[in-house]
């Protein structure tokens, strides 16, 4: 329990120490103070047309993005639909059906990585490495660009421009993604994991039977699959893998870096606005949530199931679907971390935590990703709820709502409350829809409640860009691609977009100086009013099918009665 | 003068109730319920809680009773919405209604160009450019302005004030109101207002809410509770399908009932009576706002402009203190000092007299019959009194009294003579046969209890500013004892709007003040501007809110009402929505308790039955928006105070009380429910 409780602190303590300084480097490169890089820079923007002083208005900022995505998308579809006549395929795969490639490349474009496909039986080295990888840093870089540009705007006072996309883009991957990347790519290495254009090799085992052990460039793409809140992996069993993952030391580096870049944001966020109090609340209100999670992932994997009294060691908890070499806490903090980020990468089989174990790491992604969330977008999505509360709780104060000094108007209000459908529509009707269907009962593995929790995480993971399965869900249907692909896409751009406009929006207004009749947006009080904000609409939102998923399942069990 | 502001109606007047019961059925009317998308919503839902209950009767279904007493509150949950939103505009029908008493019938005297000859003509079709004569006992027909003769007029219709008033063509006191009164000598009037939209046509339109229209905030606060609306429409409805999943079937009157609870119909049917009683409170404290965006505005206001003359001093300088000349005792300047103003009508005069009384109580003898007085004049620059004995007493500025001793000023009340000078007071010296007995400080005496008002405004984040002619010197020193933030010297309209100007650049919103034409521009300029109703038409059109009582200490009042107005809004937002948890573990258990008997955990209350915990959540639901009316009209009490400090009191008691309060209201009712067995 003590030891327990070190690694857990230690973990976090470890993270936050490394994350702050990241952050207000960050900041410096997208303000243009770090310019060690500029002839790169130069080299891959001068050809496109983009001079160093080129300003974007939102709307083009935003269509510059969609562009980029959109042919990003395209072309991925197009190399995993004809993986089969393309170089480097070893093992000679074919190329994907078209729902499954269609739903693969969503899916990295989005940032989500949700993987309908075993990595090592389906994709040819082309696929993971020109494919999948350049994606894992695009994807991850845009949506960085776009909290960078969120920060410009509010930071500005009577502005028409949020930056220029291409460059923040390409800072993003030049300065911040590519050089981590490298770096944990080569620890990995170090560390045992493989880095090679060999596809297999063949082992005698002790029977005497051959196995094909697959290979492959793995360290490269772990490294930027964790950094990058990505979360696809070379294998299937994702970061349970020995190869993945093969050490202690490498479990802790690759876990770090899941929240290293996301929880940076909000320092960098700070450093933008002017103002390190307004950054150190959200981190305040994303690290509380965190906390809350870990505890309670840790509390409901440690008493484990009360079916195995008796059965089992009860000290050793609940290890269904764990790695041995990972334990409950080293399970329980990936659990959490890959939820709270939009990661996804999994060290442990989420579908067989217990029924309260699997509600918070579900309830993570529910909330919209915003307990620290996807590189960038986990911050603008905070920023939503942030213009929410401020909205809700402002007018208690007495005076228009303002964030930053920017009045908060029907406007922002109008933007700010359309992406509250996003997690209902996504989760709620997207679920229900495969239920009237028929598709959700063939799919599942399990009745009843856990069930219901199955197909639900599915459509969470995919609504929240989270990318982590609950296994348990067979995805690879035509249905669930399509569907789920829709709601990927969907989600991303439906934060992106309004967040992109609301960013807009009040750059163009006057900044009111703070005084003693400004609420606050800072201190314990807000923090306090901002994680409540988000539990009760997450709550309100997701209660009546939480308390027939997993919280009924966790009654029953406790009733003696499983599924 | 006395005041009677418009008599004050009770806030829960039977002459209100009644004709608001019946206007909340007639407000079920579709077009006029489309105004208000979250209590729209509820009554579609009514209706279609209706058909089911119909169905349900034709067919004998089992749930017939509980559906019928759902159904019934589900529409009784609109019925108060519309209710609320009634008794608000009672109030200020009764007071429309008072102003419409005032409002002329007889016709309107229209000069024809010749002499002073004219025909009647009907008031209400009388044009812009109109000439009318009114003369001593007739109603002024409409808003004009003065342009030939003085009369005294009984403004009482509209502003309360018994006391008459002079207005004169010229100057800035040339506006006259239809609906007032001409009580002696006669006027000519030129029409400035367009039929229909005279100032008693707008304050009619304001107060009844007829063409109330919503201000920038509401309109904000209703697309969010739009939203929240739609996001629990997503909730129930794929509700039933995950239900089925689980091998349960919820009662689609069930689930009515659940979305109705959930979404805000607390807020959303208070929201249009808290936003016409805001504009009540105002009427109230005699002020017409143009619009509701400028209340609004006055609650988000940094920067308050304050005229020095008549805000903050009383406008006349006063005698503070006697500094008596070396081997003069102050008892003697004091006397001679009172002598020689015995007979000075200036309030300086009078000031001097009265704290000589107060200082030595000198009596009124015989020396006011015997002396003779000296008045003021521009050439000596002096005033005084010669007495029955010979003595000559003479009070003036200091080098005419120098001057008239015939010696230099003595060093030491020189000195004195620099300090009053310099702490922006005015010296008068005193003489006694030609010789100076010593100096009277004047100041400009601050009102009492500013002081402590500016502090006010401070801790609530409001930077005041006071605006005077005087010279830099003596504005700073009025401007330290009456504790403003900062003083504009020397103004100038010209200055005040480059002021106003450099304020709103860096991110500020000023209100202001003013009465004179040439005060117009900055008055537009202005985010707030209060326009005295004394002042001229082209102030009166530039503000966006016109005090009847003409006080500019009004602009304070006018910013609390605006706060207030905002922060009830807020308060009764966060109550609603924190109302919605109380209610999940109320229905929800009840909904699902037959699949997973272990979901009674969540039935905290201890309800008596799935039944009567549906019904005892949608009538706490619907009497929640009447015991909240109250609230709604008067406001959310507010005392002046900074931002958090607010905004912890609020949330905890609406926040927290939101979260708290339905548990109790549930189970309550819940027991009555049982009692009664209603479910």
């Amino acid at each position: 329990m003590i030891a327990d409780l070190t690694q857990i602190v230690l973990t976090l303590a470890l993270l936050v120490v490394l994350a702050m300084p990241l952050g207000l480097y960050m900041a410096k490169v997208y303000t243009g103070e770090i310019t060690y890089l500029s002839f790169a820079e130069r080299a891959l923007l001068g050809p496109a047309g983009v001079t160093p002083k080129a300003e974007q208005h939102w709307t083009t900022y935003t269509l510059s993005l969609l562009a980029f995505t959109a042919a990003g998308f395209a072309v991925l579809f197009l190399i995993l639909r004809f993986q089969h006549l393309l170089p480097l395929n070893p093992q000679g795969f074919d190329g994907l059906p078209a729902h499954l490639a269609f739903n693969t490349a969503i899916s990295f474009v989005t940032n989500t990585n949700w993987q309908s496909y075993g990595g090592e039986t389906t994709m040819s080295l082309l696929s993971q490495m020109v494919g999948l990888t350049t994606q894992n840093f695009v994807s991850a870089a845009s949506g960085m660009a776009v909290a960078a540009a969120v920060a410009r705007g509010l930071a500005s006072r009577q502005a028409r421009t949020l930056g220029n996309f291409w460059r923040d883009l390409v800072r993003s991957i030049l300065y911040v993604l590519l050089p981590l990347a490298i770096v944990l790519a080569l620890a990995l290495v170090l560390l045992g994991v493989p880095q090679t254009l060999d596809a297999s090799v063949s082992a005698n085992t002790l029977e005497g039977a051959e196995q094909t052990i697959a290979l492959g460039p793995v360290a490269s793409q772990i490294a930027i699959k964790q950094l990058g809140t990505n979360g696809g992996g070379f294998f299937n069993v994702n970061s349970a893998h020995p190869f993945e993952n093969p050490t202690a030391i490498s479990n802790l580096f690759t876990l770090i870096s899941i929240l290293l870049i996301p929880v940076a944001f909000c320092f960098t966020y700070g450093r933008m606005v002017g103002d390190a109090r307004q950054g150190r609340a959200l981190f305040a209100a994303m690290g509380v949530m965190l906390v809350v999670a870990v505890a309670g992932l840790y509390a409901a994997e440690r008493i484990g199931n009360p079916l195995h009294a008796g059965l089992i060691d009860p000290a050793s908890g609940n290890m269904e679907g764990k790695e041995v070499r990972f334990g409950i806490v080293g399970s329980v903090l990936w659990a959490a971390f890959t939820t709270a980020a939009s990661n996804g990468s999994v060290n442990a089989m989420h579908d067989s935590l217990t029924p309260l174990g699997g509600l918070v790491a579900m309830l993570q992604m529910q909330l919209g990703e915003v307990v620290f969330g996807g590189v960038g977008v986990g911050l603008t999505g905070m920023l939503l709820f942030v213009i929410l509360t401020v909205f809700l709780a402002g007018l208690m104060v007495g005076r228009t709502p303002e964030y930053l000094g920017k009045k908060i108007e029907a406007r922002e209000v109008k933007l700010a409350a359309l992406t509250l459908m996003i997690m209902p529509i996504g989760v709620l009707v997207l679920a229900a829809l495969a239920i009237a269907a028929g598709t959700a009962q063939t799919s599942v593995q399990d009745a009843g409640p856990h069930g219901l929790s199955e197909l639900l995480y599915a459509y969470s993971s995919a609504t929240g860009n989270n990318g982590s399965a609950f296994a348990g869900f067979n995805a690879a249907t035509p249905w669930h691609d399509t569907f789920l692909g829709i709601a990927m896409l969907f989600a991303r751009f439906g934060y992106i977009v309004p967040i992109l406009a609301i960013a807009g929006s009040l750059a163009a207004k006057k900044t009111t100086p703070p005084s003693a009749g400004t609420f606050p947006t800072y201190g314990p009080l807000f923090v306090t009013l901002l994680v409540a904000t988000i539990v009760i609409v997450g709550a309100l939102t997701f209660l009546p099918v939480l308390a027939l998923g997993p919280i009924a399942e966790q009654v029953s069990i406790l009733a003696g009665k499983s599924f | 003068m006395s005041k009677h502001p418009p008599a004050d109606i009770a806030l829960l007047a039977p002459a209100i109730l009644g004709p608001a019961a019946i206007q909340a059925f007639r407000k079920l009317d579709p077009r006029s319920l489309a105004r208000n998308p979250v209590i729209f919503t509820t009554a579609v839902v009514s209706a279609l809680a209706t058909i089911l209950v119909a169905r349900e009767a034709m067919t004998g279904g089992p749930a017939l009773w509980i559906g019928l007493q759902i159904t019934a509150w589900l529409w009784i949950t609109v019925l108060f919405a519309n209710f609320a939103e009634a008794v608000a505009e009672g109030r200020g029908k009764a007071r429309a209604d008072s102003f419409r008493a005032t409002r002329t019938t007889t016709g309107a005297k229209v000069l024809l160009g010749v002499g002073d000859l004219y025909e009647f003509k009907d008031a209400e079709l009388l044009e812009p450019g109109d000439l009318v004569l009114v003369e001593a006992g007739e109603t002024i027909p409409t808003d004009g302005e003065v342009i030939e003769g003085i009369a005294s007029i009984d403004e009482s219709a509209i502003t309360g004030e018994s006391a008459p008033v002079i207005r004169e063509s010229g100057g800035d006191r040339s506006a006259v109101t239809g609906g007032t009164r001409v009580v002696s000598d006669w006027i000519k009037v030129k029409v400035t207002a367009k039929p229909g939209e005279t100032f008693l046509d707008r304050m009619i339109a304001l107060v009844e809410g007829a063409r109330r229209q919503k201000t920038p905030n509401e309109i904000a606060l209703d697309i969010l509770l739009a939203g929240l609306t739609l996001v629990f429409l997503f909730v129930v409805v794929t509700l039933p399908v995950f239900a089925g999943w689980s091998g349960t079937t919820v009662p689609m009157i069930y689930l009515v009932a659940l979305f109705v609870t959930l979404i805000p119909t607390t807020i959303g049917g208070l929201l249009s009576a808290i936003g016409i009683a805001g504009m009540d409170r105002l009427v109230k404290a005699n002020v017409i706002a143009k619009s509701g965006r400028a209340v609004e505005a006055a609650g988000d206001i940094d920067v308050l402009l304050l005229d020095k003359t008549g805000t903050i001093t009383f406008g006349n300088r006063m005698a503070a203190a006697f500094e008596p000349a070396p081997g003069v005792s102050e008892r003697e300047l004091a006397e001679a000092a009172w002598l020689s103003s015995l007979a000075d009508d200036t309030p300086e005069g009078k000031s001097i007299v009265d704290l000589a009384v107060k200082r030595f109580g000198f009596h009124d003898d015989a020396a006011k019959a015997t002396a003779s007085f000296v008045p003021f004049t521009a050439h000596t620059r002096m005033s005084g009194a010669d007495l029955a004995d010979g003595t000559r007493i003479r009070k003036g500025a200091v080098d005419a009294i120098n001057s008239d001793a015939g010696r230099p000023a003595d060093a030491t009340l020189d000195a004195v003579v620099r300090r009053i000078a310099g702490s922006g007071g005015t010296p008068l010296a005193v003489s006694r046969d030609g010789r100076v007995l010593g100096i009277i400080h004047l100041k400009d005496v601050v009102k009492p209890g500013i002081r402590h008002r500016f502090a006010e405004l401070r801790r609530m984040g409001i930077r005041t500013v006071m605006i005077t002619g005087d010279n830099p010197l003596t504005a700073a020193a009025i401007a330290a004892e009456a504790g403003v933030d900062d003083f504009l010297a020397e103004a100038t309209p010209e200055r005040k709007l480059d002021l106003i100007r450099r304020e709103q650049a860096e991110g500020r919103l000023v209100a202001m003040c003013g009465d004179g034409s040439n005060d117009a521009p900055a008055l537009a300029q202005a985010d707030v501007g209060v326009a005295m109703n004394s002042g001229t038409p082209a102030a009166k059109e530039a503000g966006n809110l016109i005090d009847l009582d003409s006080d500019p200490t009004k602009l304070i009042e006018i910013v609390m009402v605006g706060k207030q107005l905002l922060i009830s809004r807020g308060a009764l937002t966060t109550f609603s929505i924190a109302n919605d948890v109380a209610k999940y573990f109320a229905i929800l258990p009840a909904l699902f308790v037959v699949a997973y008997p272990g979901l009674a955990v969540f039935d905290v209350m201890g309800l008596g039955s799935p039944q009567s915990a549906i019904l005892s959540a949608i009538i706490f639901n619907a009497l929640v928006i009447v015991a909240l009316i109250p609230i709604a009209l008067k406001g959310v009490r507010y005392t002046p105070a900074s931002a958090s400090a607010l905004l912890s009191r609020n949330l905890l008691v609406y926040g927290l009380g939101g979260l708290v309060a339905p548990f109790a209201g549930i189970k309550a009712i819940d027991l009555v429910v049982d009692l009664l067995h209603l479910a």
